[in-house]
């Protein structure tokens, strides 16, 4: 196929919203969810007279971002009006960065397709308003203007067109994602849109240069992402193997289409009229604040990976994926602390929790029970007060009604037999009902033992204390 | 009742700390002045006299138990209409906002309320402060108290008749190229124009945001002193207002002027100057001689360069900030459109006057992806150049003299179908703005036809103590005030 002659080009712009509690100009709540307009004044709906103030907070966040993404920090940084008319942007013009950017050339490392280390180059990261939203009018015809979300704090995280493969652009988002969320400056929640991207792509052959670049605005899910690349990339070489030029244009991806759809061409772009903002100040920042922001930088996954290896004798895989999300990573070290048993833990969250989180497609963040209660679980299984076979139905139990493991077990009957009396009286019962295994055993089939724990455990409902049966058995079959 | 309107502030402030006069006798008179004469001036578009005289009443009650009250309590002001004011209209004299009221009080009008100041109404002016006559009002033409056939300035005309005319004992005003101290000039009264960021532009419509000021329009100096008293200050809802030490602007009025050096740019007397603003402008400097103070010709070759970079930045910033009557939210919105463009089309297009038209096309223009370095980005650096010489001429001089304006309030009318002449009419102010230096305009002397000539002091970055000294000397030597009084000649 002529495909594999063609290189992806990928490049993305990462918008993320900041977790500062107030607006980037205002005092306004950034909360998400709130009844429409009720987190507005006079500043983000725009009032004749209002006059923006910069939240401190948002040039520390950003500048957060900046240092974790080994990005250059500006000392001399301004904000730009980007003007144009749209109802959800109040003032008719963005606050936003242009020529001036808070950060500047950075990177992040991702793995490439073979597993390498590979650089992703930042090329800047600014800090800008959001705008509002429009409602449809579900009561007459036209839209509503909701201004809760207008002037909430985002930074847009330009990189290089250096992303290859789909693959790429998943591992350079989620890496992203993941420091964002280590620095806590943003939540990342992509169904709330805190997490957007504008997606570069072109294609072109080994030997000749960069082709023509189409952008997809605004996309929210890595999923999207990936298909739209992937029937970008095929459109672009099906419209270049027929003799077709590439458009520099905006897309619309259509995810229930599954293609993409023209919005506008390079001759109807906007000339946004970028100058600087008049109504505030240059930002000044001083070596002092940007070292004492580097200072206060919280640990970041790769150091907890060698943390976890060295430490609590995680394998590196397992590191991987507990430190790949840092709400999962605070979450073990929580339910590791309270079990003194970090092993089981990981084994737990890597196994059962990952695979009921990928069936529900939650994400770790939607985990229902605390890092408390799966350290319950886990010790009552040390304990043995349950077995592990019981650990997984305590689990299901604490995904479906979370509540305590303790009152789980004693609600459900779960406690584990571990009364000897008891045990005995089992293992005899399966001893008389099973003559052919005990000769079995006997000649020399080990098998046969594993086969009458399972009878007994059949018996208790998996009630049965397993060392204990095992130990019995043994005892009564050398008898 | 001529006589109390005929006060300044500080002699109502006297008659009050004596009980002579109280505030409801002072707020009457005020009233009954504007409606006798208002009919003939048009200086107000919204009137807000019954709420005054009560607000009078209250503060005369509180005056009478003992109350800790400001020794302004009880003074009425008139105020631009272009700052807001929570629950009374704030129209920026245009059908945009026509109806606009809103939630909010600027934080000069907060500072007002906070003395027990009274509102007497807003005041006319160019629409969203474009102009230099107020003829741009989209609301009413306004007339000059000493002419009522001339115009009494602009932007802040109807500010500067009201204060003439007695309609108010003092107003605020708002400049960005002259619009304080242009106005005041034409109706013989005192104008100033503050260092940019000494006073909050929380609250006053943005017309240019580097370059709008707010500030005191009065009848002598010493009520200019005392209104920047009140207004100057850091605001931390303005990021452009600065955290300056907090002066008393009325400690400096009488200092002698021995030592005192004014230069004389003679650039600002050349080509378009009038002779006779000249000739009173040259009487007024043999004043200062005879005052002791030194006076010399010096040059500061800016006035041309400013107005080309003034129109250029002024227009940019109004463009964009202009962009937020959209006709969504608030104000005017066009009753018929099919679609959203329509909708933003013809609301601006029905609800902005010409010059406000004009002036957004040239910035959008001036904005414009190509354009931009050769218009904004060279301005900007001309506004750099401009400053430079300012800092020159201030490292010899305490203060500069210049005309206010290259003639005596012209003719109704007169200069319409002309924007480029009106524009002119601002040469010798906006190099002020440009610089973001403070300048005063007084009155000192009149012209042929009885019309009032404006003189302009200007200082150096927030040393408005110096030209409010200099000013102050000035006229208590020639008493204007005692000699010229306004005619409402038709």
């Amino acid at each position: 196929m002529a495909n594999n002659d063609y290189e992806l080009i990928v490049g993305l712009e990462v918008h993320a919203e900041l977790s500062t509690k107030t607006k980037i100009f205002c005092s306004c709540p950034t909360e998400f969810g709130a009844e429409p307009n009720t987190h507005i004044c006079p500043v983000c709906m725009a009032l004749p007279g209002a006059l923006p103030v910069l939240n401190e907070k948002v040039v520390e966040y950003a500048v957060k971002a900046g240092l974790a993404t080994n990005c250059e920090i500006s000392k001399d940084s301004k904000n730009d009006r980007k003007n144009y008319f749209y109802p959800d942007l109040p003032k008719s013009y963005q606050i936003s960065q242009f020529d001036k950017p808070l950060c500047n050339h950075g990177y992040i490392e991702i793995e490439d397709d073979f597993g390498n280390p590979k650089k992703i180059r930042i090329l800047r990261i600014h800090i800008e308003e959001d705008a509002g939203k429009l409602n449809h009018n579900e009561f007459g015809s036209g839209s509503l203007v909701d201004l809760n979300r207008a002037g909430v704090p985002l930074i847009e995280i330009v990189s290089e067109p250096d992303l290859r493969s789909t693959g790429e652009v998943d591992r350079y988002l989620k890496k992203l994602k993941s420091i964002l969320q280590y620095i806590e400056v943003s939540d990342c929640k992509m169904q709330e849109g805190s997490l957007r991207a504008d997606v570069n792509v072109s294609v072109h052959k080994l030997t000749e240069p960069f082709g023509t670049r189409t952008e997809m605005k605004n996309m929210n899910s890595f999923k999207s992402i990936s298909r739209a690349i992937e029937y970008e990339k095929e459109r672009q070489i099906y419209e270049l193997e027929h003799g077709n030029k590439i458009e520099q244009e905006t897309l619309r991806w259509d995810d229930l289409e599954g293609r993409t759809f023209p919005m506008r061409n390079k001759e109807d772009s906007q000339d946004y009229r970028y100058f600087p903002e008049p109504d505030l100040v240059a930002i000044k920042l001083s070596d002092e604040y940007i070292e004492n922001i580097r200072k206060e930088l919280p640990e970041m996954p790769e150091s907890r990976k060698e943390r976890y290896m060295n430490k609590y004798g995680l394998s590196e895989k397992d590191s991987n994926s507990i430190t790949s999300s840092k709400y999962l990573s605070d979450f073990f070290e929580k339910a590791g602390e309270i079990s003194k048993n970090y092993k089981a833990v990981c084994n737990w969250l890597n196994s059962d929790v990952a695979r009921i989180l990928n069936e529900k497609e939650l994400e770790p963040e939607d985990i229902p029970f605390t890092a408390e209660e799966l350290a319950e679980m886990v010790t009552l299984i040390d304990k043995g007060t349950i077995s592990s076979s019981i650990g997984k139905k305590v689990l299901d139990e604490l995904f479906e009604n979370p509540k305590a493991p303790s009152k789980i077990i004693e609600e459900k009957g779960w406690i584990q037999i571990s009364d000897e009396n008891a045990i005995k009286e089992v293992v005899l019962k399966v001893l008389s009902e099973n003559e052919q295994s005990v000769k079995d055993f006997k000649a020399g089939k080990d098998r046969a033992l594993g086969f009458l724990v399972g009878q007994a455990m059949k018996q208790t409902k998996g009630k049965a204390n397993p060392k204990m049966l095992n130990e019995m058995f043994l005892e009564e079959l050398k008898k | 009742m001529e006589s109390i309107t005929n006060l300044t502030v500080h002699e109502l402030v006297e008659k009050l700390k004596n009980n002579e006069l109280t505030s409801e006798e002072i707020t009457k008179a005020y009233i009954d002045r504007i409606n006798e004469k208002e009919k003939d001036v048009d200086a107000f578009v919204t009137l807000t006299t019954d709420e005054a005289l009560n607000e009078s009443k209250k503060i005369d009650e509180e005056r009478k138990e003992n109350k800790e009250l400001s020794e302004y309590a009880g003074i009425p002001i008139g105020i631009k209409d272009n700052l807001c004011t929570k629950g009374v209209k704030t129209t920026c004299s245009s059908k945009m906002l026509e109806n606009f009221v809103s939630p909010y009080d600027a934080t000069v009008v907060e500072k007002l309320n906070k003395e027990g100041i009274i509102s007497l109404g807003k005041l006319n002016m160019d629409e969203f402060a474009m102009g230099s006559s107020t003829e741009n009002s989209a609301i009413k033409i306004t007339h000059n108290p000493w002419d009522l056939s001339r115009v009494p300035g602009g932007s802040s005309g109807g500010s500067a008749a009201a204060v003439a005319g007695n309609f108010v004992p003092w107003a605020l005003g708002s400049d960005t190229g002259g619009s304080i101290r242009e106005p005041a000039a034409f109706c013989g009264v005192v104008g100033l124009k503050p260092t940019y960021g000494l006073v909050s532009r929380y609250g006053l419509v943005a017309f240019a945001s580097s370059l709008d000021q707010v500030g005191p329009i009065t009848k002598d100096v010493k009520d200019s002193a005392m209104l920047l008293n009140i207004i100057s200050g850091h605001d931390e809802k303005d990021s452009t207002s600065y955290d300056v030490e907090k002066k008393d602007y009325l400690q400096n009025l009488e200092k002698d002027l021995t030592g005192i050096k004014i230069g004389v740019p003679k650039e600002f007397f050349g080509e378009g100057i009038n002779k006779e603003v000249k000739e009173q402008l040259e009487k007024a400097i043999e004043t200062y001689k005879k005052l002791g103070a030194t006076v010399e010709e010096t040059s500061l070759d800016v006035a041309k360069a400013s107005l080309a970079a003034y129109y250029i930045i002024a227009c940019a910033e109004a463009s964009s900030n202009l962009g937020r009557f959209d006709g969504i939210r608030y104000g005017y919105r066009a009753k018929d459109f099919n679609s959203l463009k329509e909708l933003y089309v013809n609301s601006r297009t029905e609800g902005f006057g010409d010059e406000v038209k004009r002036r957004i096309i040239l910035g959008t223009y001036v904005l414009s992806s190509g354009y931009y370095d050769a218009y904004y980005k060279k301005a900007q650096k001309v506004r750099t150049y401009v400053k430079n010489e300012f800092n020159k001429a201030f490292s010899k001089y305490d203060v500069l003299l210049t005309p206010v304006s290259p003639s005596t309030a012209f003719k109704i009318g007169e200069k319409c179908n002309n924007p480029l002449e009106m524009y002119l009419a601002d040469i010798c102010t906006v190099s002020i703005n440009i610089a973001s230096v403070p300048a005063i305009s007084l009155p000192c002397g009149v012209d042929s036809n009885g019309m009032p000539v404006g003189m302009q002091l200007i200082g150096n970055r927030f040393e408005e103590e110096k030209i409010l000294n200099v000013a102050y000397k000035f006229e208590q030597e020639i008493k204007f005030r005692e000699n010229h009084k306004p005619t409402f000649k038709k």
